[in-house]
Parts: C-alpha cells; sequence; structure tokens
C-alpha cells in the first residue's frame, strides 16, 4: 500500500482560526504521477500543501508521505523527509541576498559534501532546464516575475526531490515559458521516478499536463479524475470553472453582504 | 471608585503580563535555540565572516567619527573643569577613564543598536514576511541555525571591538584638543593617562562590559526579526521597537555595571 501511494490524506481538518479551510479533505497520490489540484482562490490548496510539507499541522486527520505520518514526525525526522521533498512557493520566496546561481546551489551546498565545481555544473544544468543559465549572476531584484518563478522553480528541483509540489507554476509566465515549464513539469517526473502535485489555475495545461486531477471547492475536494474524466463531467460547477463561464452555481464574489445594501447603507 | 482602581491595576497588570513577561519567555526560549544551534556558525565561519562585515564593518564609519567627536568634547569641557583647579595635566586620565569605563561601551552600544540592530531586524523580518525562513524550512535548513545564529554571533564578536575603537578614536580626539589645540603638557597627558588606567580595572572591564552589550543589543535584534509580524507595518514596528529596547536596556545594564 505505501509503496503505491506516495501521499495520502486522510480526513485532513484544518484551520488558520476558528474557520476551517480545509474539511475533511481525502487524496491520494500514487507514485509516480503527476497530480493537479485546482479550485477557485481562497479554497485552500495552499494551505493543502503547507500541510502535506508538515509546515502545518492539521487539527485532525493524518498525512502520509512514503509510509511515514508528517504531523506525527519529530523535527529531526521530519527534515528527513523534507530533504526529498521539493516545493515550489506560490511568491517564489527567492532568497533575496543571493544570485540566482547561489539560490539554486543552496541546498546542495547545505545538504552535500560535493565540491564547489560539481555543483556549479548541476546549479547551471538546472538553471538551464528553466532557461535562465545567462540569469545565474543575477540578483533576485533584478529579474521580472516570470524569470524569478523560474528560478525558484529550478531550486526547487535541485536535489531531485522523491515529491515535488508546485505551488502554481505557471503564473506570470508567456506562453512560450508555459509550455516549456509543463513539459519540464512532466519530464522531470517521469525521468527521475519522482512524483508531482501541481497546484494551478491553468485549466487547459493542467488537463494536457496531469494523470489525475482534485478538484476542491470550499475546503472539501468535488470532484476527482482523470482528465477526460474531467472534461466529460456533468458537474455543473467543476464545469463552469474548466470553461471560465461567469454564470453558474459558483459565485465569483467572496461572501459580502448584498452589493445595493452595502453601497446605499448612508 | 474602587471599582474602577481595581480595573485600572488589572489592565496594567495584563498590559505588563502579555508585552513584558510573555515576550521576555518567548525571547529567553528563543535564545536557547540560537546557542544551541550555533555549530554551524562557527564550523562554517564564513556565514559568520559575511555578517561580522554587515553589522561591523559597515558600522565602523559611525563608530569612529562619533567617537573622535566624543573625545573632542570631552577633551574641551575637561580642561575647562581640570585647569579651575590647576590639574590640567590630569586631562588624559579624565578622558581615557570615561571613555574606557563609560562612555566607550555605552555610547557605542547604543549606535550599534540603531545602526546594526536596526539592520539586523528589518533584514530578518523582511525574509519572513516574504516567506523566505518557510522555504529555508521546507528545504530541511533551520533559519535559526543558517540566518539567526550566525547574525548573533557576528554581533556579539563586532560589538566588543567597535567600542575598544570609539574609546580609542575617543582618546585620540581628547589628545588633538587637549594637547595639539589647547596646549596641554604632551609629556603628562599620557604618563598620567598610562599610570591611572588599570587593565585589570578599567580596560578589561570595558571589554566585559561591551560583550554584555553587544549580546543584549544583538539578541533583541534577532528576536524582534523573528518574531515580527509577517507585513510592512510589523517589520517597521520591530524595527523601531528593536532600537528603543535596546537603549533602554542599555542604559538599565548601564546602571547595574556601576
Ligand atoms: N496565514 C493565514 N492566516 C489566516 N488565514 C489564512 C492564512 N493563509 C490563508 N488563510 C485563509 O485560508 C483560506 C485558504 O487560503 P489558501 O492560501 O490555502 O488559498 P488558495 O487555494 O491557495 O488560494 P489561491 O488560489 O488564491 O492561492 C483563505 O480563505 C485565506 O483567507
Ligand atoms: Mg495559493
Amino acid at each position: 500500500m505505501a509503496t503505491s501511494n506516495l501521499v495520502e490524506v486522510q480526513n485532513v481538518t484544518f484551520g488558520y482560526d476558528e474557520r476551517q479551510v480545509l474539511k475533511d479533505i481525502n487524496l491520494v497520490v500514487p507514485q509516480g504521477k503527476v497530480v493537479a489540484i485546482m479550485g477557485l482562490s481562497g479554497c485552500g490548496k495552499t494551505t493543502l500543501l503547507r500541510v502535506i510539507g508538515g509546515a502545518l499541522l492539521p487539527d485532525r486527520g493524518e498525512v502520509r508521505v512514503a509510509g511515514r505520518v508528517v504531523n506525527k514526525l519529530s523535527d529531526s525526522e521530519l527534515f528527513a523527509l523534507r530533504r526529498r521533498m521539493g516545493m515550489l512557493f506560490q511568491f517564489g520566496a527567492l532568497f533575496t541576498d543571493m544570485s540566482s546561481f547561489e539560490n539554486v546551489a543552496f541546498q546542495m551546498r547545505e545538504h552535500t559534501n560535493l565540491p564547489e565545481s560539481i555543483i556549479r555544473d548541476l546549479a547551471l544544468m538546472k538553471l538551464q532546464a528553466v532557461g535562465l543559465r545567462g540569469a545565474a549572476d543575477l540578483m533576485p531584484s533584478e529579474l521580472s516575475g516570470g524569470m524569478a518563478r523560474r528560478v525558484a522553480l529550478a531550486r526547487s528541483i535541485a536535489l531531485d526531490p522523491m515529491l515535488m509540489m508546485y505551488d502554481e507554476p505557471f503564473t506570470g509566465l508567456d506562453p512560450i515559458s508555459l509550455g516549456v515549464i509543463g513539459q519540464l513539469i512532466r519530464r522531470l517526473n517521469d525521468s527521475l521516478g519522482a512524483t508531482s502535485i501541481v497546484v494551478t489555475h491553468d485549466v487547459a495545461e493542467a488537463l494536457e499536463l496531469v494523470d489525475y486531477v482534485y478538484y476542491m471547492s470550499a475546503g472539501k475536494v468535488e470532484f476527482q479524475g482523470t482528465p477526460d474524466q474531467v472534461r466529460a463531467a456533468g458537474l455543473s460547477s467543476l464545469r463552469q470553472f474548466v470553461y471560465g463561464e461567469p454564470d453558474g452555481p459558483v459565485p465569483f464574489h467572496y461572501p459580502a453582504p448584498d452589493y445595493r445594501q452595502d453601497l446605499f447603507a448612508q | 471608585m474602587t471599582g474602577r482602581l481595581a480595573e485600572l491595576v488589572r489592565a496594567l497588570g495584563a498590559r505588563i503580563v502579555d508585552n513584558w513577561i510573555w515576550r521576555l519567555g518567548f525571547a529567553c526560549r528563543f535564545l536557547w535555540f540560537t546557542l544551541k544551534e550555533s555549530g554551524p556558525s562557527f564550523r562554517r565561519f564564513h556565514l559568520t565572516i559575511r555578517e561580522i562585515y554587515f553589522t561591523g564593518v559597515l558600522s565602523l564609519i559611525i563608530i569612529l567619527v562619533s567617537g573622535l567627536f566624543v573625545g573632542m568634547v570631552l577633551g574641551l569641557q575637561g580642561y575647562d573643569t581640570l585647569v579651575r583647579y590647576g590639574s590640567s595635566e590630569a586631562l588624559g586620565v579624565l578622558v581615557s577613564l570615561s571613555l574606557v569605563r563609560e562612555l566607550g561601551p555605552v555610547v557605542a552600544g547604543l549606535l550599534f543598536a540603531s545602526r546594526a540592530g536596526s539592520a539586523i531586524t528589518a533584514e530578518i523580518g523582511l525574509m519572513k514576511a516574504t516567506e523566505q525562513l518557510s522555504a529555508m524550512e521546507m528545504m530541511a535548513v533551520d533559519p535559526i541555525a543558517r540566518v539567526v545564529a550566525p547574525r548573533f554571533w557576528a554581533g556579539v564578536i563586532s560589538m566588543p571591538l567597535l567600542a575598544a575603537l570609539f574609546s580609542a578614536m575617543g582618546v585620540f580626539g581628547g589628545y588633538l584638543v587637549g594637547v595639539r589645540l589647547i596646549g596641554v603638557d604632551e609629556g603628562s597627558f599620557w604618563s598620567q593617562m598610562q599610570a591611572a588606567v588599570d587593565f585589570r580595572e578599567d580596560v578589561l572591564n570595558g571589554v566585559i562590559k561591551s560583550l554584555v552589550f553587544g549580546i543584549a543589543v544583538t539578541w533583541i535584534a534577532v528576536y524582534e526579526g523573528y518574531d515580527a509580524p509577517p507585513t510592512a507595518e510589523g517589520v517597521s514596528g520591530a524595527t523601531t521597537r528593536t532600537v528603543v529596547t535596546s537603549s533602554l536596556v542599555l542604559t538599565a545594564l548601564m546602571f547595574r555595571g556601576r
């Protein structure tokens, strides 16, 4: 069982305060697959990744990665597990006091005893994969938004992790980089025998790329299936999401009092 | 009336407990973790060297210039007073003792808090606000070991050196004004100083004092940064608190040290 599913999330409930953000989530990520988590803004995708990475402890339920219960590990065991995980943060989170190259080399320096010449080659290879070898010596403040995300991506795959979590890898990318990054995610996954979780709003790209889709809504998994099942699904809220329709069962607005009353309250 | 008074006392107590005792407890735990995770700061000393450059070397200008001027003022005012009692040759003693024992560590500490302490707080606070610290944790690197401890040790190492330079510069400033400008006898200026300043009683005492100040200021700075709310206001508030708290703590420690 533990060999077939790299990640198992069982009945996980989580809230930052009283308000529950994740409500009884169940989800598995099979070994070697690329799984997408989609859903509206604010539905708890980033939170879910944090829970899987052990950065947040669930109020209830269990998260297993590679057969180990993440929320019951000691600090040192958690760190040992994290060495084999990579996470691309939604806002990049590059170290602003280091160049692109230093950012990518960071984990190699921290966790390995490789000689400097090999670290240099490895880091340049990662940067080459995202098309930014030429930007190796630029500081994060000198990068454009899309470039910064690609450097962050190169950094997150630096140690060839067994589990990759990408939080919105496609935002801010032009169509060409978007396609390249999509292929890169797939290729890395397949050539390294890794497993990937991709959080994204980019439905078209995701349906091309992934093996399986979880669609979240208000802290719950509302739909799951293969890309073909998603395209064919009759679920109206999912249809609305996939085809980007303004009208449908999913409200665009965060819950608020009546608009008219709010405006003319005086 | 008594009800209102009780209310007031209770509110005051709650504020003190929440703002001071509670935070002091966290700060102590934080210091303990920092000390426990200090291995890499020394094993990979280049991490600490880099921070010594930012906290120590970049503070040099302000420390040297202030030291010179404080010494010059001491020379001028000291001469003014001493000459009334006909003992202007003791100027060297006055200048050097006030600097080495008191002013050096304290003024250098205050300057250090506002120059380097605030920078440390702002940097760590911003790293937290931009998720760099969380990212580091996700990469299985402890931010306390990698970010906090090297900055802490850099501050602790820099501060006594800066205070010593401040005092040296001050003595030189006193010499410039007293001997060069006013014309106190050069020989007695230096020989009296040499005779009166005791290495253990005065110099070593000053060094220990500045070491304690360095620990206090850097501890406050790294803690405030690490504890800052991850927003722009949060970081700016923490930076202000670093300077205010360190100044108050330095003043308190100064009288404690008498
Ligand atoms: N640090 C926090 N403290 C309190 N509430 C938070 C915090 N972070 C997120 N939330 C709340 O949790 C909910 C889910 O946030 P999350 O960041 O997981 O959403 P998301 O699905 O990643 O959205 P997006 O697609 O916009 O990135 C939101 O309603 C948000 O208001
Ligand atoms: Mg998100």
